[in-house]
């Protein structure tokens, strides 16, 4: 026990060790071990740690002489004087003090002291006159107790009075400016029991490694030698190092559980047009979406060109076309679908991809993901973003039902900490059935809204495809998902882009 | 989406039940409605937009009352013929060719009742009716109309009634300048030389649609017993919807429903409300298919019934009121309802499909790697920034893509190049402890002709690092360090860059293209940011860099 915590001792702690007694002062150590203070400090603090020593404080009250006392003990006591004065003759105020020299409240201050002392006495007839009694000549023939303390060596300290001195200091105390105190605290330190045992052993510093030199390792000199133990459950500094964005870890992670299904990664454009955002997805030409409070649309460039077979969509909108739909039966404007905006929902790519089945890129079945950018014509306060992430994903399967997309979906929330998701009816003007799906929050004890889904409409997947086909769909806010995680409340920490909170962050471990 | 306000004891009424609160909640929310609040008085819910049948306590608790099986199947409404016409003028083409009429007779209307008529109006008039634009609809006492009506177009001009609740007779200009009204939905008739006008047998003005009524005949009262109902605009489905929910919602009042016939011009004539059932397909194959069930034909019409729906030889007799069935997808969705979403299984159905990454992304990752390896923090910042930030701050001249409809001057441009988001970081950082070494992967944005929208995006990386000591080399050393982890060397050339200190700038070329810009950033940049310490970047196309690196595979 002892030899391990001797091992562990510094090159400082070894110097200053040996040199404490008992209540070792601090001054003492510092002028024996030759060490700058602050090493000093710190050597003392570990040897405390490591219960090898214990240190105190001691609170002195210390005497020292004030302005009078400096005064009276080269030149005497005022009373002194006083008595000295009168000695062979009684004299008036006036006659005193020009004999005396002593100052008018000396005067006053001695008169009554001496009174006290019955070593005066005061007659009046015109005016008073003052005469030495016995009591007083004897007074002369000896220093009083006060007289002798003021002699003494300063500072004092006044613990170690003697009765005497003690008894001259309460008078001396009373008295203006004769006297001051000062509180003094000084450390001292002591060997524990432990230390004491620590000072036993070899504490020379010789045969101890503090740091590994290349020296010794080439040389095997420190086969010979011991490594001083370190304290290793002692806290050390912060560091930080380089490290992904957390949001981006958890789209990865989130990309991964949809990658381990056996989707395909969908990626494109961020300007698209209304065209690809809202008409192939079957949203009516005046649906309140497409209001201009609600999409970021483009200035410059202004219109998008349209693909040629763009009149598919047309007729789906206006007549149902043939996919067995009415259709909204009102006029369709390729002006209106030609405006650029920010695509507003990643299902934007799904319908592309779908046209790509459609091209012969990719075969039935098929599944897609994304996970990525869209945008809400939005004012940022602690609730909204107006960019932000979208978690898509469509399976395009002839025998896809409804019973699966909650299948998918309960899988995916499943890896993302949900145990249990429900389904409740919704609307989205490009699903039927649509779905909101939800899930149980074990902590919160309490279901939370999770994403919108649903099964393509067929307006939108027959133009698009060729065929009708059940294309499950969904479209979650990745943001609200990743929140709580992170213990966010306020989403614009997400992106507020502050160091101190990157790294600090801790990782995305699901 | 639309919110409600339901009085619960005419809902509880109407529904001829009384459940527990918390099995009303959840019927309501598994019908399709979410509750907003509930009270002992009041029912708040939100409405999909798709249901304007709805929003109302009459068409909300019809639904409902079926929905838990108390009143099921299609509900016929009676309609007699009023004999009473209204004639469509030739002037209202292209101004507003459409309207649908009906006579509602034997209302009884207190407090209540003309609030609940209110709310149905305005809620209509919101989501349905696109703020009027799609569905402008008025209400009238029939006490104070002479009959026939006439629907037609006049110059401003020559309008001039008194508007609801309005002091004086206005003409048209000072009714759309002067009236909350007016001012409100003026831009629904702009560019426009006549508005639509409703006036009856005495040419009295009844409404000039989309604005306003007459103050003389609009107004319902308690002691209105019945009411002319008009719905315009440009599309008759929509108005004759809109007709059908509002007169069906007078029916469950306690209302009787007559019918008037339109003359348009040219002789055609039209009787409206048209209250009968439409057909839908019901193919039971391709329903069970789609959910993922095993109904029967007799399980179906149940469900089918249960939503107010008639079922018939393979046909489901669609009600008037529903403005939403527009293929058999929106019936499966109606039977998913009734059959309960709370009861549907989960299932991942064993099927082989082969997944695959995003080779770009996978790039990128690897590359976010070897920086977040050297020390360097990502960050990830907005796409949308301000014209500012993009040039003048960097000293740059750049023509950016630019938002039309941007709610701050701060976010009006998308971004072309990276290091302006990333010294923005730096400047929100000043008071983090040095070194500041951060970098990120993210889109940007520049207008080219030959793509479908004009715009190119591509992907470009900046990499930034802000010390006493940042400088060229260390800069330099990232960049070598990158290129050589994935076998590529650069061509150092020297250039110039506005954004950075002359003499300390350098183009990296890879295989003969220039892909990135590399230096010192210019102190007179740091000061617009009022950054303290030295910066030193490189900014790189890394759409560009993993093209060539696939040309090189």
């Amino acid at each position: 026990m002892v030899q391990k915590i001797v091992d562990s001792l510094n090159q400082l702690e070894r110097t200053v060790l040996p040199i404490i007694k008992n209540n070792t002062a601090f001054e003492e150590l510092l002028e024996k071990s030759h060490l700058q203070e602050v090493e000093l400090q710190r050597a003392l603090q570990w040897l405390e740690n490591k219960k090898l020593i214990s240190g105190a404080l001691q609170t002195n009250e210390l005497l020292e002489l004030d302005e009078n006392g400096k005064k009276y003990r080269k030149g005497g006591l005022p009373e002194k004087k006083f008595l000295q004065t009168i000695k062979n003759d009684s004299l008036t105020y006036d006659q005193l003090i020009k004999k005396s020299k002593l100052e008018k409240q000396e005067i006053s201050a001695c008169i009554g002291l001496l009174k006290q002392k019955a070593a005066i006495q005061v007659t009046k007839e015109k005016e008073p006159l003052f005469t030495i009694t016995t009591a007083g000549k004897a007074l002369l023939l000896k220093n009083s107790l006060e007289e002798e303390l003021l002699q003494e060596h300063y500072p004092l300290n006044v613990k170690d009075l003697k009765p005497e001195q003690q008894f001259a200091y309460e008078n001396l105390i009373k008295r203006k400016n004769m006297l001051k105190t000062i509180i003094q605290k000084k450390r001292s330190y002591t060997l524990t029991s432990l230390g004491k045992k620590a000072t036993q052993t070899k504490l020379s510093s010789k045969n101890i490694i503090n740091s590994l030199t290349s020296k010794e390792l080439k040389s095997g000199s420190w086969k010979n030698k011991k490594f001083r133990r370190y304290d290793v459950t002692i806290n050390v500094p912060a560091i930080h190092g380089g490290k992904r964005h957390f949001v981006n870890q958890a789209t990865e992670y989130i990309k991964k559980i949809w990658i381990e299904m056996g989707f395909v990664e969908m990626t494109g454009d961020l300007v698209q047009s209304a065209f690809w955002n809202l008409d192939t997805l079957f949203v009516p030409q005046d649906h309140p979406a497409r209001a201009m409070q609600d999409s970021f649309y483009i200035k410059n460039p202004k219109k998008a060109k349209l693909p040629e077979w763009h009149k598919k969509i047309k007729e789906v909108h206006e007549n149902g076309a043939d996919t067995g739909s009415s259709g909204w039966g009102t006029p369709w404007s390729s002006e209106i679908a030609s405006e650029n905006m920010l695509r507003t929902h990643t299902t934007v790519l799904s319908s592309q991809f779908l046209r790509k089945i459609h091209d012969g890129e990719y075969t039935m079945p098929a599944k897609f993901f994304s996970v990525n950018k869209v945008f809400r014509n939005e004012a940022l306060d602690w609730k909204h973003l107006f960019e932000f992430n979208q978690v898509e994903g469509i399976v395009v399967d002839p025998n896809g039902n409804l019973e699966q997309l909650k299948g998918y979906l309960a899988e995916f929330f499943g890896k993302m900490g949900f145990k249990k998701i429900r389904m409740k009816p919704a609307h989205f003007p490009y699903t039927e059935p649509s779905v909101e799906v939800e899930g149980y929050n074990e902590i919160k004890k309490e279901w939370v809204e999770l994403t919108g889904a649903g099964i393509f409409r067929p307006e939108m997947t027959k133009p698009l495809l060729g065929v009708e086909v059940p294309v499950l769909a969904w479209g979650i806010g990745m943001e609200r998902v990743i929140m709580e995680y992170f213990n966010i409340v306020d989403i614009r920490d997400l992106y507020y882009n502050d160091l101190k909170q990157l790294r600090e962050m801790k990782i995305f471990n699901k | 989406m639309p919110t409600i306000t339901l009085n619960r004891k005419v809902f509880e009424k109407l529904v001829g039940s009384k459940l527990s609160e918390e099995k009303l909640v959840d019927r309501i929310t598994y019908l399709g409605a979410s509750v907003e609040e509930i009270t002992a008085d009041e029912i708040k819910l939100e409405i999909e937009p798709n249901r304007p049948d709805w929003l109302s306590e009459q068409g909300f608790a019809r639904a409902f009352s079926s929905f838990i099986g108390k009143k099921t199947g299609l509900k016929n409404y009676k309609i007699i013929p009023s004999g009473q016409k209204l004639t469509l003028e030739r002037s209202l083409q292209g101004i507003r060719e459409h309207t649908a009429c009906a006579i509602v007779k034997g209302l009884t209307f207190d407090g209540e009742k003309i609030r609940e008529l209110i709310q149905i109006q305005e809620k209509l008039h919101v989501s349905f009716g696109r703020n009027r634009k799609r569905v402008a609809i008025g209400i009238y006492p029939l006490e104070h109309i002479t009959m026939p009506i006439t629907f037609k177009a006049l110059e401003p001009k020559k309008i001039k009634f008194q508007p609801l609740e309005h002091s004086r007779e206005l003409d048209a200009n000072q009714i759309l300048a002067q009236h909350p009204a007016g001012r409100e939905y003026a831009h629904l008739l702009e560019g426009l030389k006549k508005y639509p006008l409703f006036v009856d047998a005495k040419n009295k003005v009844l409404s000039m649609p989309p604005i306003i009524n007459s103050h003389d005949t609009g107004k319902i009262s308690t002691s209105t017993k019945e009411v002319f109902i008009e719905c315009s605009g440009h599309h008759f489905e929509s108005l004759s919807q809109a007709l059908n929910i509002l007169v069906t919602t007078m029916a469950e009042m306690g209302g009787q429903v007559y019918s008037m016939t339109l003359y348009y011009p040219g002789g055609k004539k039209v009787t409206t409300p048209n209250l009968k059932p439409t057909e839908q397909k019901v193919d039971i194959n391709y329903i069970n298919k789609l959910l993922g069930l095993q109904l029967t034909e007799a399980q179906t019409k149940k469900l089918l019934e249960r939503m107010g729906f008639g079922y018939n030889n393979k046909k489901a007799q669609v009600p008037a009121y529903r403005a939403d069935v527009l293929h058999m997808v929106d019936l499966a969705e109606d039977i998913a309802i009734a059959y309960g979403y709370e009861n549907f299984d989960e299932i991942i159905p064993n099927v082989a499909t082969l997944a695959q990454e995003d080779g770009f992304e996978v790039f990128k990752k690897r590359v976010a790697n070897l920086l977040a390896g050297l020390g360097f923090i990502e960050t990830n910042t907005f796409c949308i920034t301000s014209k500012h930030k993009q040039t003048k701050k960097t000293n740059t001249k750049l023509e950016l893509v630019e938002l039309a409809n941007s709610f701050s001057a701060d976010y009006d441009v998308l971004r072309a190049w990276m290091l302006p988001s990333l010294l923005d970081v730096l400047e929100h950082n000043k008071s983090r402890e040095l070194p500041h070494k951060i970098f990120e992967t993210n889109y940007c944005f520049k207008k080219n002709t030959k793509t479908e929208t004009g715009v190119e995006e591509f992907q470009r990386l900046a990499v930034l690092i802000s010390d006493h000591n940042a400088d060229y080399t260390k800069i330099r050393q990232v960049l070598d360090y990158l290129l050589n982890a994935l076998s590529l060397k650069a061509e150092m050339i020297e250039a110039e860059h506005p954004t950075f200190i002359p003499g300390r700038v350098a183009r990296a070329s890879v295989n003969n293209k220039k892909i990135a810009y590399i230096g010192e950033v210019n102190p007179q940049t740091l000061n617009n940011y009022e950054l303290d310490s030295p910066v030193a970047a490189l900014e790189l196309n890394m759409t560009e860099l993993y093209q060539i690196l696939q040309k090189a595979l």
